[in-house]
């Protein structure tokens, strides 16, 4: 029997959301980690029990969770009580130290600052995780200030990919208002070799060599927020998508415009075309259409609500440019929600399944690839992430 | 033993309930009751102080003995009554603690 499993982030705890492939019956359990934030919860392709969750607070820092049983219990890795003070685990699964050791390539000390100055790099959070696609111990995780972490012993220890930071453009990276995150991860089914990750405001970057070196892909954005609007980096890209079939195609929601590339981000061009504004967050792609595309439209960047307050999303069956307005069962007046970069995903039935989360803590479904929509829930605190599993 | 009161989100990721009683060797300072509680509980390091430099973390304060030790140097000695074990060294939120 198939089945769901929805991993929700949210501002005061995780929660997670199960159902049978019908949809229909959901199980709401708990929060887990209860008055934390939790930026995002992934589960491991390679092993669907395997989860990890990022859970923070401006009081106490960063702590890494980990599932071994899809949710029921947690542990933080290798952070168990000690008993026997002669065998201490190093209790390290909270440490993201970033790299500033000279062989790692000009490591980096400053970024700039959001009055134009340069300002040193200072770790917050966890923002995403993105499990390995065939090794349930190996983990990436994009972290504020923006850099790439790894843990290849199941989140007991993190590295720096020091490469992303240190390839030379850093001094040109600086924070958006949710702070200067490496917010996407996306490793390529095909060539695990090849990462993209996106970092607000900086871009999108593409390594080929499975993280050490790394290179700006946005050829083609335009920005008006910075001096030169077509710059190498500087970007404030929201989110990017791709379809495990055809990975070399990318979709991204930037702060403005919905773009695609055709060439592993050689290159952009926009594909905003009718939506009624090509502002927001999140953007993805349906499990079986490689050109079926989903957003969220946002009024505008010093307005985080959809526009008209209509909570729309919005469907595009031709690879963008062409969109349809998505709105049964979403509330079409007083509809003053955001939803964040991290908050949308699809489950791969047959009728593939469009999820997404909102500020005003509802987790909408769509069990018909987007024609028609149900809240799961309606009354979380504010939804930072959505991801879904598909169990069979 | 030296008694150590957690603020509520860092007993529930100790997984304690209560105070926590640290056997403390040597001097008993705020550096030297970190290090046993962080010893004790792995999952806390990093929680109360920075993993490298173990600067306190900005939003926690330490008091004990109706004082505030917060800016106290990390190697003074804490009062008598906290190393006799009469009275516990308290680390808490700002306000509201999250």
């Amino acid at each position: 029997m198939s089945g769901v499993r929805v991993l929700v982030g949210t501002r005061k705890g995780a929660f997670i959301l199960t159902a049978d492939g019908k949809r229909k019956q959901w199980d709401v359990s708990g929060p887990h980690f209860a008055g934390w934030e939790i930026y995002h919860v992934k589960g491991s392709p390679a092993d669907p029990n395997r989860l990890y969750a990022s859970q923070s607070s401006g009081w106490f820092g960063q702590v890494i969770q980990r599932s071994c049983d899809g949710g029921k219990t947690w542990e933080t890795p290798g952070g168990g009580v000690t008993t026997e003070p002669g065998k201490m685990p190093a209790g390290e699964s909270n440490k993201f130290v970033y790299d500033a050791s000279a062989e790692t390539g000009k490591p980096l000390t400053t970024h700039q600052w959001y009055d134009g100055t340069q300002h040193p790099w200072e770790f917050k959070r966890v923002w995403h995780l993105e499990p390995s696609l065939t090794d349930p111990g190996t983990v990436y995780a994009g972290v504020e200030d923006a850099g790439l972490f790894r843990t290849s012993d199941s989140g007991k220890t993190w590295q720096e990919l020091a490469g992303l930071r240190g390839h030379g453009t850093g001094p040109k990276w600086q924070p958006g208002a949710g702070g200067m995150c490496l917010h996407t991860i996306l490793i390529d089914p095909t060539n695990p070799r090849r990462v993209y990750v996106a970092i607000s405001a900086a871009g999108a970057f593409r390594s080929d060599d499975a993280g050490k070196t790394w290179k700006p892909i946005n050829l083609g954005l335009r920005s008006q927020y910075i001096p030169d609007p077509s710059a190498e980096v500087g970007h404030c890209v929201h989110r990017i998508a791709l379809h495990p079939s055809r990975p070399g195609v990318l979709f991204m929601q930037k702060h403005w415009d919905v773009m695609r590339s055709d060439d592993a981000g050689d290159s952009w061009r926009e594909v905003s075309g009718n939506l009624p504004t090509d502002f927001g967050f999140v953007i993805d792609v349906h499990a079986h259409e490689p050109e079926t595309i989903y957003v969220v439209p946002i009024k505008s960047d010093s307005e985080h609500y959809p526009p008209e307050g209509r909570l729309r999303v919005y469907r595009s069956r031709t690879g963008g440019n062409e969109w349809e307005a998505l709105t049964k069962g979403l509330p079409q007046r007083d509809c003053y929600v955001n939803v964040l970069r991290d908050a949308m995903a699809v489950d791969s039935l047959d009728a593939c399944g469009v999820y997404f989360g909102t500020t005003g803590g509802q987790v909408y479904l769509s069990a018909d690839a987007g024609d028609s929509w149900t809240p799961i829930v309606r009354d979380l605190p504010a939804v930072l992430s959505v991801e879904v599993q598909t169990l069979r | 033993m030296i008694r150590v009161v957690l603020p509520p989100h860092l007993r529930t990721l100790a997984q304690v309930k209560g105070e926590v009683l640290l056997d403390v060797p040597g001097r008993v300072t705020r550096a030297s009751v970190l290090d046993a509680l962080e010893a004790r509980y792995p999952m806390l390091r990093g929680t109360i102080r920075d993993h490298v430099t173990e600067q306190r973390r900005p939003f926690l304060r330490f008091f004990a003995c109706e004082r505030d030790l917060t800016h106290d140097p990390p190697d003074a000695p804490l009062p008598d009554a906290v190393s006799s074990g009469a009275e516990p060294f308290v680390v808490l939120g700002a306000i509201a603690g999250g």
